[in-house]
């Protein structure tokens, strides 16, 4: 990603209604705030990355972003439509797909009927196209199609979630952490994988991640996520600059 | 113990499937000959007092059923020694690291002899039993069985689709088995509609049942979910018992009519079913008619669900089982799911329930007490959830058993004249359940056989295999 593409987007967003927007949604776990107010926008065609440490509420704002669990205030808007309360399913057929954090694959499914239930939602209308495209894009999977998914290694569940996710033709795609626990090859290769998303077939992408540098280095723009607030919002070369997010996020150089 | 070769071979050489039977009945004979020998001065005599005399009685019979029985387990633990050497010589489709396609499942080698022999069995059973026990009359006790059995198998199919495919813990199970045969005792009695009218009625409202207790569990899993379940099975029950001008309480409904064959009743009369058909009128008519009627229903269970299966609703199903975190950002309506699951199981179980009623004549509240909802749940946990064959052998087993106990007249010449099987059959149901959670803690068939096989694609991973992207 060159630093000129990336102001580029940024400019060309200014006019624009974002496809996702967050607007100062408060989400507590029984009476504790997890998330305090976060305001957040996802353009089309863009990659936005939030990166934060442990416990900021990362996970949290895009759980809540699918409805699990609910905004108790403010709004989140897709494509125009307020989803603050509709049903987690609801949201997913609205062209969202969301690779949750944990994988979550069907493990005693096999790699086959577990993509079948990511195309379940659009009534398998492209199935054959789009089990031929995760193939090419995951030639691991293709392989192992007839294998339960728990009997996967690690970065094969986490091609697994994403494939999963990609069957549904999604115009929004959602990961959580897919770097977790993954060799740092692996890791390059899911980044790559996303970056192709994203250019060939100008999907959009909202990316959770701990692994600051590659994703900072991946996405168009970033936020910067402290105990349930935004801190910092900026290009993902601006954010990779600068001097507070380098000593919090990428101190011992990069990974 | 002499080590049978068959586990040596195993780790050396390339394992053969069939495991060496000549060295197994060799040692198995030898072990049988050694028990022989130690139960001439133990067991085959007995010594009797009369009066002041002591007499010595023998007991060769009985030396040579233990015997038999000492070289049949001895039969065994090499079969399964042999069969577990064998798993472990080959990638089990558990490994990861291994490419597994071509290698059947456990599961596609047992149904495949299995599912036609089980089959062929039920089907032939009323007339091979005729044809043992020589006679219609005769062979009641076990057509009766047979039913018996059958109906557990289809209950256990039934609950299988809400515990093992949907894994939603129902504990109250037999609530639906006595919806279905209290709508056939009373619309029978009261409208005098026929049984085959009452049966879809039956299972319509037994579904209905099903999915008014879905709807306040929802939100629960696991532990809740089976402490909810078990009380909607007590209430029932209670209704049942003290809903006295309708239910009639504790009595009971009676005279419940009998089934007819398509509208032919199993009378002596003129125009019942011996007369119409030419056959001299027996009882035992109605019976085996009975026995087709559940195996039939039973088959149609298990034909609904092997379907379900492979529709998208069933793959929600075991999804939901799965992850239902998953499953809901994967655009599933999750409520839409469990409440078609409870009430396809209910259905089901309201089928049996009116069958219930139909066999019996009679109904009464404690028919269905929490006993009979263990009991099933049983069957399905023993099984292996979601397994269909192996709820229908663990049916067998857990309701077939105690009666096999009762015919086995040697057991009371070990442990005295008095002795009852059936008062010992929650003991034995208990050491089986222990056995099995040591043994195969997640059921008799535990391998979940896929709902699609993917034939050509065999191939092309195949040649990847060689390609070294295994």
């Amino acid at each position: 990603m060159t630093a000129g593409a990336s102001i580029q987007q940024t400019a060309l967003n200014a006019g624009r209604e974002p496809l996702l927007s967050v607007r100062g949604v408060k989400t507590y776990y029984g009476n504790i705030i997890a998330l305090k107010g976060v305001d957040m926008d996802v353009h089309e065609g863009e990659i936005v990355t939030l990166i934060g440490a442990n416990g900021a509420g990362k996970s949290t704002l895009m759980m809540t972003i699918f409805g699990n669990p609910r905004a108790r205030e403010g709004t989140i808007t897709y494509a125009g439509r307020d989803i603050t309360k509709m049903p987690t399913h609801e949201i997913a057929q609205l062209s969202i797909a969301q690779s949750p954090e944990g994988r979550r694959i069907f493990p005693r499914m096999t790699v086959f009927e577990n993509l079948q239930m990511g195309a379940s939602i659009n009534g398998f209308a492209h199935f054959d196209q789009d089990l031929e495209r995760v193939c090419t894009l995951f030639p691991r999977l293709k392989e192992r199609l007839q294998q339960r998914g728990g009997t996967l290694s690690g970065g094969e569940q986490q091609m697994l979630a994403i494939a999963r996710a990609l069957m549904s033709r999604p115009k929004l795609l959602l990961l959580d952490e897919p770097s977790l626990g993954l060799a740092p090859l692996i890791v390059k290769q899911i980044f790559s994988i996303i970056k192709e998303l994203n250019e060939k077939d100008g999907m959009t992408v909202f990316l959770v991640e701990q692994n600051a540098y590659h994703a900072l280095k991946l996405a168009h723009r970033g936020y910067v996520m402290v105990t349930g607030n935004i801190t910092m919002s900026g290009t993902g070369k601006e954010l990779l600059e600068d001097p507070q997010v380098r000593a919090a996020y990428l101190e011992g150089g990069h990974h | 113990m002499n080590a049978p070769s068959i586990t040596a071979s195993a780790q050396t050489e390339a394992v053969t499937k069939t495991f060496d039977l000549s060295a197994a009945l060799k040692d198995a004979f030898r072990s049988a000959l050694i028990t022989f020998g130690l139960s001439i001065p133990i067991l085959s005599f007995r010594t009797e007092q009369s009066g002041a005399d002591l007499f010595l009685s023998s007991r060769w019979g009985l030396a040579l059923i233990v015997t038999a029985i000492v070289f049949g387990l001895r039969l065994l633990i090499h079969a399964f020694t042999a069969s577990r050497a064998y798993r472990k010589a080959i990638p089990s489709p558990r490994q990861a690291t291994e490419l597994v396609h071509a290698q059947p499942s456990a599961f596609q080698h047992v149904s495949r002899f299995a599912i036609p022999f089980f089959l062929g069995v039920a089907i032939a059973f009323p007339v091979l039993i005729y044809l043992i026990q020589g006679g219609l009359n005769e062979s009641r006790y076990w057509i009766d069985l047979g039913i018996l059995i059958l109906t557990y198998v289809m209950l256990g199919w039934g609950l299988n689709i809400v515990v093992g495919l949907a894994g939603l813990l129902d504990l109250g199970y037999v609530a639906f088995y006595a919806v279905g045969a209290y709508s056939y005792a009373l619309l029978s009695t009261t409208f005098g509609l026929s049984f085959w009218i009452c049966l879809p009625l039956a299972g319509i409202l037994a579904a209905f049942w099903g999915m008014i207790l879905g709807f306040p569990v929802l939100r629960l899993r696991g532990d809740y979910l089976a402490i909810v379940t078990l009380a909607f099975g007590e209430i029932i029950r209670l209704v049942l018992i003290n809903w006295v001008d309708v239910t009639n309480g504790a009595a009971g409904i009676s005279s419940i009519p009998r089934a007819t064959f398509f509208g032919i009743p199993f009378t002596a009369s003129e125009d019942g079913f011996a007369a119409t058909f030419g056959l001299e009128f027996n009882g035992m008519h109605r019976m085996i008619f009975l026995y087709y009627l559940i195996l039939a229903l039973a088959l149609l269970t298990n034909f609904v669900t092997m379907r379900l299966r492979k529709l998208p609703v069933g793959r929600a199903w075991e999804a939901l089982r799965e992850d239902e975190i998953a499953c809901r950002s994967l655009g599933i309506n999750t409520t839409n799911t469990k409440l078609t699951a409870f009430a396809i199981g209910a259905m089901f179980g309201g089928f049996a329930g009116s069958f219930f009623a139909v066999r019996q004549g009679f109904v009464s509240p404690e028919s269905f007490n929490f006993l009979e909802s263990a009991i099933i749940l049983a069957i399905v946990v023993m099984g292996g959830m979601g397994s269909q064959i192996g709820v229908a052998i663990a049916a067998i087993v857990l309701v077939g058993g105690p009666e096999v106990l009762r015919n086995l007249t040697f057991l009371k010449a070990v442990f005295g004249e008095g002795f009852d099987p059936n008062e010992y059959r929650l003991l034995l149901f208990g050491l089986g359940m222990v056995a099995m959670m040591v043994w195969r803690p997640r059921g008799l068939i535990s391998e979940r056989e896929p709902s699609v096989i993917l034939k050509e694609r065999k191939a092309i991973s195949g040649s990847l295999v060689k390609e070294g992207h295994g």
